[in-house]
């Protein structure tokens, strides 16, 4: 009995894997219906949905760059501190002092990266016609799941806080300054009046909501922390989910009827 | 780095004899499929053989820092050519061309040949101190790999969509249907993941090390640098700007397009064509889809990164950019257009206060930009429902024939203010500073 078959045939293996390793028709059914992270798949699927000529890959890409920014992320929370005292001397330490310095290079191409393999993902399932009935929904997951990927990437654009990072902010944000109804510069605005009294103020429209202030600054850094790093990546796993359960539920992935 | 060009050249050595020599591998590459394949592909295999041996002497001049660029002469000539004009009509001819010629492109060696022509023309203009300073950004490096991935899974979606047209005319069914036959996951998926999610991993850890995440000066409140750009994704809609106010490129149209976007399925609802690469029978939501995409999504981009630099200006690829450089301010609006140049009469100015009155006279001013919004958003759709879409309008039905409309609309708005501010200098359709609203 060679030495592999020794581990596999152990108790402490069988505990974890509950069958033979997959080497037969059998077992290679069961290791995809046994393990909770394989049975994201079907257990078979059409040959043309493991072509790369087809799929590109980039669903799947996108997906696994989201877990690399998650592993990442997660690391780079253990020395950041979202304070304008501290962001950018973390971002000092990150480069000159930690370990291993490539932490936010790797996390920072990573996002440029899942911004162009969605693209690429819509791209594709566009091409394919993949977005019509009975994947209509999914498609319309799939848009939110594009929106959530910019957003994330603009909201950790602010974090270093240099002067690349709070100008293109402010750049962003003095857009919603001009939202309609709802920012101060906006149209509409003067019909939110009581008694001549302004309620859509540069002190209370959309664009203060969403920085925390007039301005970029401590209370924006906050704001954008919080969602960069727990609101947004929460509605992104979820939806993610839904999207998953989605492509399996409209009838696995795409292909001609 | 600019001022020393010795120094420059020390500087860009090593990205340029990476860059001329995966040119010359990825030809290498081709000429030896192309040898084994045999036939008409050996003789091509000599021209990629040509071109390996053409990059690897590039990568030798520029290692002993003599790279080999473009002749002054072409770059002023580009530089004068290029402009948000030339740029967009271009582009736009350009992606027709492609088009129209699909099955002549999407030819292997065709293809091959278009993408030795980007990568010469990139890596010859990396020698330029102006050219590399804005291309190698490290913010900008991935619109760089951006572009050449999308050319290159165009040119994949674009064959196997000629293919299948193809097929489908001469009554087969799409290629994908040939490989209908089902296969088990383990091993033919997992494996395939497992391999893609060590190659990303591989270039994702390579590219770490050889480009740093930028980090400028400590954020500084009171300093505001000179361009303000946003995130690279987002110039796109900064670049609209120049043709709209804030509410509407900021806000107006970004929240269309979401929502244009995850209208596709309810609009082009049909079942066939699902589920393969296919052009025939879809056009007009095939062309719709790439014009809103390459060139209203993509191509501004491309412009808002590469093109422009301080105050907003046009520079071109080989300029310095130069900080007093200001764009032209001398647009009007279609009020005075209208009043002034048409009527030769005086622009209507309403009083200061006066509720009711001074609303009647503000419309009044504004009546002819009024008057072709109304065409433009009322008339034109109608007009189109009974004449050149009367069979889309029988098809989807009135909800959904209006929202396409609407939304066409909506997005061919972006190119045509761009034509109209490029012949007559308009700013404004509607302009009502009273209320905020400028259209």
């Amino acid at each position: 009995m060679s030495f592999g078959d020794k581990v596999r045939q152990s108790q402490l293996w069988k505990s974890i894997f509950r069958h033979p390793a997959p080497v037969d028709r059998r077992n290679r059914v069961l290791v995809i219906l046994s393990n909770l992270i394989l049975h994201l798949h079907p257990v078979a699927i059409q040959k043309h949905a493991v072509r790369l000529h087809y799929t590109w890959c980039m669903g799947g890409i996108s997906a696994f760059l989201f877990l690399v920014e998650t592993i990442t992320g997660v690391l780079l929370m253990f020395y950041y501190r979202p304070t304008v005292q501290w962001a950018y001397n973390d971002m000092l330490a990150l480069r000159d002092v930690v370990s291993l310095g490539v932490l936010r290079e790797i996390h920072r191409w990573g996002a440029h990266a899942m911004v162009i393999t969605v693209w690429l993902h819509m791209l594709r399932v566009f091409l394919t016609g993949s977005y019509k009935p009975p994947r209509e929904f999914n498609w319309v997951i799939g848009v939110v799941l594009l929106v959530l990927t910019l957003l994330l990437s603009f909201t950790g654009y602010l974090l270093p806080w240099d002067q690349l990072s709070i100008w293109a902010v402010t750049v962003g944000s003095n857009m919603a300054k001009a939202a309609p109804m709802l920012g101060h510069e906006g149209p509409g605005q003067q019909l939110l009046t009581i008694d001549g009294v302004d309620l859509i103020t540069s002190g209370s429209d959309v664009r203060y909501a969403l920085l925390g202030a007039r301005s970029v600054g401590e209370e924006a850094l906050n704001r954008f922390y919080v969602l960069h790093c727990i609101a947004l990546p929460l509605l992104a796993t979820f939806l993610m989910a839904v999207h998953f359960w989605r492509v399996r539920k409209d009838g696995g992935i795409s292909g001609p009827l | 780095m600019l001022v020393d060009s010795s120094e420059f050249l020390e500087e860009i050595a090593a990205t340029l004899v990476g860059l001329h020599l995966v040119a010359a591998a990825m030809n290498g590459i081709a000429a030896w499929r192309g040898l084994r394949a045999g036939g008409g592909a050996r003789l091509r295999a000599g021209a990629w053989l040509a071109f390996a041996a053409l990059f690897t002497l590039f990568a030798i001049w520029a290692g002993q820092h003599t790279p080999p660029g473009l002749p002054d002469t072409i770059k002023t000539a580009i530089d004068a050519a290029l402009g948000p004009v030339t740029l967009f009509f271009g582009s736009l001819a350009a992606l027709t061309v492609l088009y129209l010629g699909r099955e002549f492109f999407v030819r292997p060696w065709v293809g091959w040949c278009l993408g030795n022509a980007a990568m010469l023309f990139f890596n010859l203009s990396l020698a330029d101190p102006h050219f590399a300073q804005t291309v190698l950004k490290p913010d900008n490096v991935p619109i760089v790999a951006m572009i050449f991935l999308l050319g290159y899974f165009l040119w994949l979606g674009t064959a196997q969509a000629v293919e299948n047209d193809r097929r489908l005319r001469q009554g087969q069914g799409p290629r994908e249907k040939d490989f209908a036959e089902k296969t088990l996951v383990w091993p033919d998926l997992v494996y395939i993941e497992l391999i893609c999610m060590v190659a990303l991993s591989a270039v994702l850890i390579v590219w770490a090390l050889v480009v740093r995440a930028p980090l400028e000066q400590p954020a500084n409140p009171s300093l505001t640098p000179n361009p303000s750009k946003a995130p690279w994704y987002f110039v796109g809609l900064q670049e609209m700007l120049v043709f709209f106010d804030p509410a509407m490129a900021g806000v107006v149209l970004p929240t269309l397009i979401i929502l244009g976007l995850a209208l596709i399925p309810f609009l082009d609802f049909k079942t066939e064509g699902s589920g393969y690469y296919s052009i025939a029978g879809r056009r007009f939501g095939y062309l719709v889809f790439m014009f809103g995409f390459l060139q209203l999504w993509i191509l501004l981009i491309l412009v808002g990164t590469f093109f422009r630099g301080p105050n907003w200006s046009f520079f071109g690829l080989y300029e310095p950019r130069d900080p007093h450089r200001m764009p032209l301010f001398q647009n009007v609006n279609l009020a005075e257009l209208f009043w002034t140049s048409l009527l030769g009469r005086a622009v209507p100015r309403p009083m200061a206060d006066g509720g009711l009155a001074r609303f009647t006279a503000i419309l009044w001013r504004e009546i002819a930009g009024i008057a072709v919004l109304l065409v433009y958003f009322l008339g034109i759709p109608l007009v189109l429902g009974r004449t050149l879409m009367r069979r889309y309008l029988a098809n989807m039905g009135k909800a959904r024939f209006t929202a396409m409309v609407l939304l066409l609309m909506m997005m061919l708005a972006l190119p045509i203010k761009m034509i109209l501010r490029w012949t007559c200098h308009l700013s404004y359709v509607v302009n009502m500073p009273e209320y905020s609203i400028y259209f």
